[in-house]
């Protein structure tokens, strides 16, 4: 049984060039066919993944703060509806930090969110424009501000390890950001994803990412402000004051199911991967054709499942607990790790293993890639 | 029947390039062998890889009817030949089987190595040899000072010689009528017990194994018994013919004649070269003076890429062997890549030509290692063994070093001819692989030096860097000249400090440090970063005479990843694995298969 719910928002004002989501750009969304879409798609989720409270919600995109504070609300009443929420349930949204709009925030927040998640991305001017924010440094500032006011927690995004960024200045930003007073911060390093504009200006030569021990560099730096701060790391990437982690996300990593609706949303319940329509335009033909927006669901087999825990569970600081995921795929411990390779990587301070847990260490967090194809068996992996 | 007195055996002889194909082209035109619709250049150049290379690598056999202009039609059997010194074994088979010789001189090229070594080969056959300039129709061509070349430097008379261009058909009916007029007709009796020189063999997909023969006393025909007098096994000829170019079958062939036959002979091991063929009954009993067995020099090992390609590859190997005897090879197996083969070849063009049509004929990826010569090594007594001598073809069976006595390596006779402007260059380059200088003249603003070199140090890259410092202006002839003691030493590989067989070398002690830096410092940057650092070293037993260390990776991570993108996150994880799939394991590192390919193409800068 789902107990998260992600609901994917696809509509952005312009596409960021480093960004791979599926977003898009439209003139005009109709509104009321979306609400009507996005609730038949959820009610189809709930048939098949009910049963049990929400813990979470989590609106994405796409710019879902560009959606209409009444389409949330709508959403937010179905789903209730449907699962019923936990007391504590985290309803989280992303917002881009505009002024225009942080003007709905309040509005979100009366109709249930009580998350925000800022792209905040930077607060260099230059280093925005680079990243095609359409929002300046004041502007963001004032925007988590507001944000502040009126969400119970608040986190932010921001990017690093841009062409050229040196020590000085990304501690200096991190510093500052710290200084913010959120609880949550997650600071990705820029990665070129293939297939966007960033991809080709690398290609073109007109992009120079910053060289991998460079960017190293400031990883370590990262992860030593930040602890020295209260917020270490709980994931690669997400940082957080004990007890103030994003429950939506660590329901992906901790490989719990979730159920995804709105175009291209992907979900994992009930052993069964599920992939819905990715262009807008095709999502809402396949809900007035067939009631919900799905593309393919895909039974997955014990080796899937556990490759795709560990890959997950991998990324968070508590690692994954074998002898759980022994017992959920039926594959005994030797064959969910590689421990030869598992006790070398141990031996270098990369890994760590203390009875059934086995997980990454700090230093390790770095190069994780590269230490899944060591500790991951082949068998798990093979297509 | 042709009177012996109307048949002429030629070979025609030359330096590479210098138009020996070309000219049997317009030889084959003019006497109406081929049509003009049927003809294309360099027409007996058959193989793909001789028409794409533009060079000859087997000898190639014709019969021409030619009508002199004395009214007589002669049988004229023409011998094309390579010029490359790697298939000089070639061109001693068809000099064996002839009377005479035409010698193909570029009249802008002039004299070369290979004019050389093959004219005197053919003197020593006692050979008539009709001299031809070729290529006069160049801007270049000075004919009036490769005439006095040729008779300075080879000492023939060329004050006769022909003036041709094969190219544009200039001189060809002189070229014949010198031919009938100046190469003497062959003798035999044609009465006598059969005695056939076995020229050549070679398989051919519908006549099964086919014998180049030159009949040197009786008569062959179709449907005689016949015995290989050293092979010893007998056979029934089954048909009997001449290539004009094109198969004509014939009844017989007499004594004095050159042509081939088909004995429903399944491998061509049995049809050895250099073999004489007579009748089981009323057999001659003395055997013609057989050839000298040619030996390969250069050796190298040859791996699939894929491992299970390696039945294919013994399939194919098996195959081209099936045409090219000259070449041998023995299973090997390495740890680095797998199972494979250690062969031998007469030179590395002749390696090169294998290994090339090993992967297009055959469609199999390759590797090759690095090529190395045979050794001879003495070994003192052991505990469990007597003191013996060994034959070493491939470093990784180097033996414990203090059982070592003596190492012993060829060494040959380097003749390199030569424009005076590079001279420097190429006797700095003798040199430095540890040459000894035994002669140097000047001819004509041209330079032979004569070296004496170790041919380790020739197989590596002595060749290609000769051809870029001369600009492909110096020619290059060697022969053997025996085992020479040196001090030769195993130099290994290591890669997180396990030795790497297939990347270790015999190389001399002074130049074993150059080459190991050389090769430590290409690894370098062939291997991919790790998780941890890499030590590269190369080690002479336990003393490490060069390192080099890659850095550990330190960044290798998708900084975000959610929900969605788990798909996306596993199959890059199946596309790792895959990736190290291919890759071999050495201590920890995996090394990609290009590294290995890569770093044992070192000589090749
Ligand atoms: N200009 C000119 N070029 C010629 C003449 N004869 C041959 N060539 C060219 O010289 C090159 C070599 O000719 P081949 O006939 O292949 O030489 P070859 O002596 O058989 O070479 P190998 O068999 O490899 O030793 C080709 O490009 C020919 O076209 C000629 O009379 N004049
Ligand atoms: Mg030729």
């Amino acid at each position: 049984m789902a107990r998260a719910l992600y609901i994917h928002w696809p509509f952005c004002l312009k596409k960021c060039p480093y960004c791979d989501f599926n977003s898009h750009v439209r003139a005009d969304v109709e509104v009321a066919r979306w609400q009507s879409g996005l609730i038949a798609d959820m009610r189809r989720e709930a048939e098949v993944a009910g049963g049990e409270t929400l813990q979470s919600i989590f609106f994405g995109g796409g710019t879902p703060s560009l959606m209409p504070p009444s389409l949330v609300s709508a959403l937010l009443h179905e789903a209730e509806s449907l699962w019923g929420f936990d007391e504590n349930v985290e309803i989280t949204l992303e917002a881009n930090p505009s002024s225009v709009e942080a003007s709905r925030f309040a509005d979100l927040a009366s109709a249930g969110v009580n998350r925000a998640s800022l792209g905040l991305q930077s607060f260099d001017d230059g280093a925005l424009q680079m990243l095609g924010r359409l929002h300046s440094a004041q502007e963001g500032l004032a925007a988590l501000g507001v944000a502040q006011d009126h969400f119970d927690r608040v986190s932010f995004d921001l990017i690093y390890a841009m062409p050229g960024q040196g020590e000085a200045d990304w501690s200096a930003m991190l510093d500052r950001a710290l200084g913010m007073g959120t609880d949550h911060l997650s600071l990705y390093q820029l990665t070129i994803e293939p297939g966007t504009r960033f991809a080709t200006d690398v290609r073109r030569g007109a992009l120079r990412p910053l060289d991998d021990d460079s960017a190293a560099d400031l990883f370590a730096i990262t992860r030593e402000l930040t602890d020295a701060a209260g917020l270490p790391a709980y994931e690669i990437s997400n940082h957080a004051r004990p007890g103030q982690e994003s429950r939506h996300n660590l329901t992906y990593w901790r490989y719990r199911d979730y159920c995804g609706i709105g175009p291209g949303a992907h979900g994992r319940r009930g052993g069964a991967a599920t992939l819905r329509h990715k262009k807008p335009e095709n999502w809402l033909a396949s809900i007035d054709r067939q009631g919900d927006g799905l593309s393919e669901v895909r039974p997955q087999n014990a080796r899937e499942q556990a490759s795709e825990a560990l890959l997950m569970g991998l990324r968070l600081a508590e690692g994954v607990d074998l002898a759980a995921l022994s017992r959920r795929t039926g594959i005994e411990r030797g064959g969910l790790v590689e421990d030869g390779r598992l006790a070398f990587f141990c031996e270098m301070g990369l890994a760590w293993s203390a009875g059934d847990r086995i997980g990454i260490t700090p230093s390790g967090m770095p190069v994780l890639d590269g230490l899944l194809a060591e500790i991951v068996p082949s068998e798990l992996v093979a297509a | 029947m042709t009177d012996l007195s109307l048949i002429r055996n030629f070979s025609i002889i030359a330096h590479i390039d210098h138009g020996k194909s070309t000219l049997a082209d317009r030889l084959i035109q003019f006497t109406g062998g081929l049509t003009d619709r049927e003809m294309s250049e360099q027409v007996l150049d058959n193989m793909d890889i001789e028409r794409e290379r533009g060079i000859t690598i087997k000898a190639q056999t014709v019969r021409l009817n030619y009508t002199a202009k004395n009214g007589e039609t002669y049988q004229l059997n023409l011998m094309d030949t390579p010029g490359h010194v790697d298939f000089a074994y070639e061109v001693s088979r068809s000099l064996a089987a002839c009377e005479g010789a035409i010698l193909v001189v570029d009249a802008a090229q002039g004299v070369e190595a290979q004019t050389l070594a093959n004219v005197y080969q053919s003197i020593e056959h006692d050979h008539e040899i009709v001299p031809i300039i070729n290529k006069i129709d160049l801007p270049a061509a000075e004919p009036e000072k490769v005439k006095a070349e040729i008779e300075d430097i080879i000492g023939i008379d060329a004050s006769e010689a022909v003036l041709t261009s094969a190219k544009s058909g200039i001189g060809i009916e002189e070229v014949l009528e010198a031919v009938v007029a100046r190469i003497p007709p062959p003798e035999g009796d044609r009465s006598a017990p059969l005695k056939a020189m076995l020229v050549d063999s070679w398989y051919d997909p519908y006549l099964g194994v086919v014998i180049l023969v030159r009949v040197v006393a009786g008569t062959l025909t179709k449907g005689l018994h016949v015995k290989f007098m050293q092979g010893g096994t007998e056979h029934l000829v089954d048909r009997v013919g001449c290539m004009n170019p094109k198969i004509e079958q014939l009844s017989q062939l007499q004594a004095g004649e050159i042509g081939f036959i088909t004995a429903q002979i399944k491998e061509v091991e049995q049809a050895r070269v250099g073999d004489t063929i007579t009748t089981v009954k009323n057999g001659a009993d003395k055997a013609l003076p057989g050839y000298k067995e040619v030996q390969p020099v250069v050796f190298c090992g040859l791996f699939p890429v894929d491992a299970a390609d390696f039945e294919k590859l013994r399939e194919s190997i098996g195959k081209l062997r099936l045409n090219d005897a000259s070449f041998s090879f023995e299973m090997e197996s390495s740890a680095a890549l797998g199972f494979g083969f250690r062969a031998g070849f007469l030179g590395l063009l002749h390696l090169e030509i294998i290994q090339e049509r090993l992967t297009r004929e055959y469609d199999l990826d390759l590797i090759t290692t690095a090529p190395s010569v045979v050794y001879r090594i003495q070994l003192g007594k052991s505990k469990t063994d007597d003191a013996r001598e060994i034959e070493l073809h491939n470093p990784s069976d180097y033996p414990d070093p203090n059982r070592i006595e003596m190492i012993e390596e060829p060494w040959i006779k380097a003749t390199i001819y030569t424009p005076d402007e590079y001279l420097g260059a190429i006797l700095k380059l003798c040199q430095d692989r540890r040459g000894i200088q035994i002669d140097l003249t000047y001819v004509g603003g041209r330079a032979q030096v004569t070296y004496e070199l170790p041919l380790n140090e020739v197989v590596f890259d002595f060749y290609d860097r000769l051809k870029s410092i001369s600009r492909g202006y110096a020619s290059f002839d060697y022969e053997q000249i025996g085992l020479r003691e040196g001090d030769l030493v195993k130099m290994s590989i290591l890669v997180n400090n396990e030795p790497v067989d297939a990347l270790s070398m015999i190389v001399h002690r002074d130049v074993a440090e150059a080459r190991g830096r050389g090769m430590c410092e290409r690894l370098k940057d062939l291997i991919p970063r790790h998780l941890f650092k890499i030590p590269i070293q190369a080690a002479i037993g336990g003393k490490v005479i060069a390192r080099e260390t890659i850095s550990a990776m330190r960044k290798d991570v998708t900084a975000k990843c959610y929900g969605g993108d788990i798909s996306r996150k596993k199959k890059l994880l199946e596309k790792q694995k895959k990736g190290k799939a291919k890759m071999r394991e050495y201590g920890n590192v995996s090394i990609p298969q290009e590294a290995f390919i890569a770093a044992l193409r070192m000589g090749e800068e």
